[in-house]
């Protein structure tokens, strides 16, 4: 139950004096229970990139697949295909517009079609993930609540759905580092729950590390490497820097106590993992 | 999606016209219309079809880029035609169904009607297409200043006109963005009978009004941070200049009313 990219290419703004070419034969698969980060620099083309997922942007060349259906076409069985992924977009609180916190997130899954008592169930579902108390928020207006609430009420709107797949892009975005962190668990309490492919487009290689199993990094419209975060930045240091990225903080310090003798496994990715090998080679534990 | 619209444009280049200073090429567009309302007789619209096109080579645009910018309002011409077509008075019958006729008189007046439209339109949207949008409020600006006397507020005109051309892409983007947001999340905009796709453009338009708001309370405070208090002892870093081509281009024109005057009413004066 995959999704496919198979040799796309995307041009912006095609036959005009600001034509840009913004992808070049990207070929990937993104199976379902992948927790892929989407790295690269700005204008890089990521955010291109994941708006071909689900038929937002329509490669000018190259195919994009569903489970193997093709997705550029028409009809109710790509229009479903589609609503398959879920897309949360940066500053994703911008498209709030309904009277209440329940009219804006049911209106996605009433757009899918579902009863009105299914509708509030997800509602009600999602909610609960992005942490939003039902009973004091589902009949607030949106636009009474804190920047970091409002986010969440906007994604509330998308898990709503209950994609198979959903991208964010930049969740963490201008949220202070609490309400970011509280974002980040509820994504991943909802990615091990439903073992759906989550896909997140950041700038933060130490988000990529902390969240990802799988890193594509993206640069002048290419995947130039694809792999597990450990192992691309073990052996791809170079080729990182070259494209003005960096391994993360906590990559680095692993590094330089692993230079100095001290016992520190390759795929450590937390800190909390790190503060713990330390102890143990301090004897501390 | 939206980013594909080619009337008010600018195509940038280095030509001859696109050196031209604003306040000339504001001028020139609005004698031409002068002199497409002198015109008379199929000599004088060949000038003028001679003029645009010279223009159009000197400016090196892509012809086609230019002949897109009649696109939108292909119905309006069209219409302009038919009408005439049909309702214009005259004595040489060409054709005639039940009470439906159509004269000759009424086939020119068409034609003349559709041709100064088109030509209107062209030498506007060379304006727009050689002179970038701040340049042209610029020019705008300068030549409203004599007015100023009179109460015409030149300066707070031409600060919203840049601020309202400025917006404009930012607020398309913006437009396109809410759009993906909302059809990611199944909106559809593009079906349905009137009522239902108006009240489907709901999750669009409110979005956008809601950041149209907060980007002009931004700007507000932005401008007033730098101590904007309108255009009292405001001095520019581009002073606005003409140089000989400007002058050449002016007399250019005036020649070409001159002579749409002189076709018009020559005989005229000759019989005198």
């Amino acid at each position: 139950m995959p999704i496919t990219l198979e040799n796309v290419e995307f041009t912006y703004m095609a036959k005009t004096p600001y034509e840009r070419k913004a992808l070049q034969g990207v070929s990937l698969t993104v199976d379902k229970g992948e927790f892929v980060a989407v790295i690269g620099h700005t204008g890089s083309g990521k955010s291109t990139l994941v708006q071909h997922l689900n038929g937002l942007l329509k490669p000018s060349a190259g195919k994009v697949t569903i489970d193997g259906l093709d997705i550029s076409g028409k009809g109710e069985a790509v229009k479903k295909a589609r609503h398959q992924v879920g897309m949360v977009f940066q500053y994703p609180e911008h498209q709030i517009f309904a009277e209440t916190v329940f009219e804006d997130i049911a209106f996605g899954p009433r757009n899918k079609g579902m009863q009105e008592n299914e509708v509030k169930q997800q509602v009600q579902d999602a909610m609960r993930f992005v942490g939003l108390d039902f009973e004091t928020f589902a009949s607030r207006s949106p636009f009474q609540l804190s920047g970091g609430q409002m986010r969440r009420v906007a994604i509330a709107g998308v898990i709503a759905m209950d994609p198979d797949y959903l991208i964010l892009d930049e969740p963490s975005a201008g949220l202070d580092p609490r309400s970011r962190d509280a974002v980040f668990a509820e994504i991943m309490a909802l990615y091990k729950k439903r073992r759906m492919a989550v896909i997140l487009v950041t700038h933060s290689m130490e988000e990529a590390a902390r969240y990802s199993n799988r890193l594509l990094v993206i640069s002048g419209g290419r995947v130039i490497l694809d792999g597990s975060p450990a192992e691309i930045y073990q052996n791809h240091k170079n080729e990182l820097l070259a494209v003005s990225m960096d391994v993360p903080q906590l990559f680095k310090l692993s590094d330089e106590l692993r230079a100095r003798g001290m016992e520190i496994q390759a795929d450590t990715m937390t800190a909390e993992a790190l503060e713990a090998q330390i102890k143990t080679a301090k004897g501390l534990k | 999606m939206l980013t594909d619209i080619a009337l008010g444009q600018y195509y940038p280049g280095n030509s001859l016209i696109h050196k031209l200073d604003p306040r000339t090429k504001i001028l020139i567009t609005l004698f031409f219309i002068v002199a497409i309302f002198l015109a008379s007789g199929a000599v004088s619209y060949g000038i003028l079809w001679g003029f645009v096109f010279l223009i159009i080579l000197l400016s090196r645009l892509p012809l086609m880029l230019v002949l897109k910018s009649i696109k939108p309002l292909w119905i309006i011409i069209v219409l302009t035609m038919v009408i005439h077509m049909f309702t214009g008075q005259g004595e040489n019958v060409i054709f005639s169904w039940k009470f439906f006729k159509v004269t000759q008189e009424g086939l020119e007046m068409g034609l003349k009607m559709s041709m100064r439209l088109i030509l209107l339109l062209l030498i506007s949207s060379i304006l727009t297409f050689t002179t970038s949008p701040i340049v042209l409020t610029d020019g705008i600006e300068a030549l409203l200043r004599p007015f100023k006397r009179f109460g015409v507020p030149a300066h707070e005109l031409a600060m919203m006109m840049t601020i309202a051309l400025r917006f404009i892409p930012t607020l398309l983007e913006e437009t396109d963005r809410i759009m993906k947001a909302q059809t990611a999340r199944g909106a559809d905009f593009s079906s349905g009978n009137l009522m239902q796709r108006a009240k489907n453009m709901l999750p669009l338009l409110i979005p956008l009004f809601i950041s149209a708001f907060r980007r002009a309370d931004d700007l507000a405070v932005a401008m007033e941070a730098r101590c904007y208090r309108g255009g009292e002892g405001r001095s520019r870093m581009h002073e606005l200049v003409y140089y000989g081509r400007d002058y050449a281009a002016l007399a250019t024109v005036f020649v070409l009313i001159g002579l749409m005057a002189f076709i018009r009413w020559g005989n005229a004066l000759c019989v005198l």
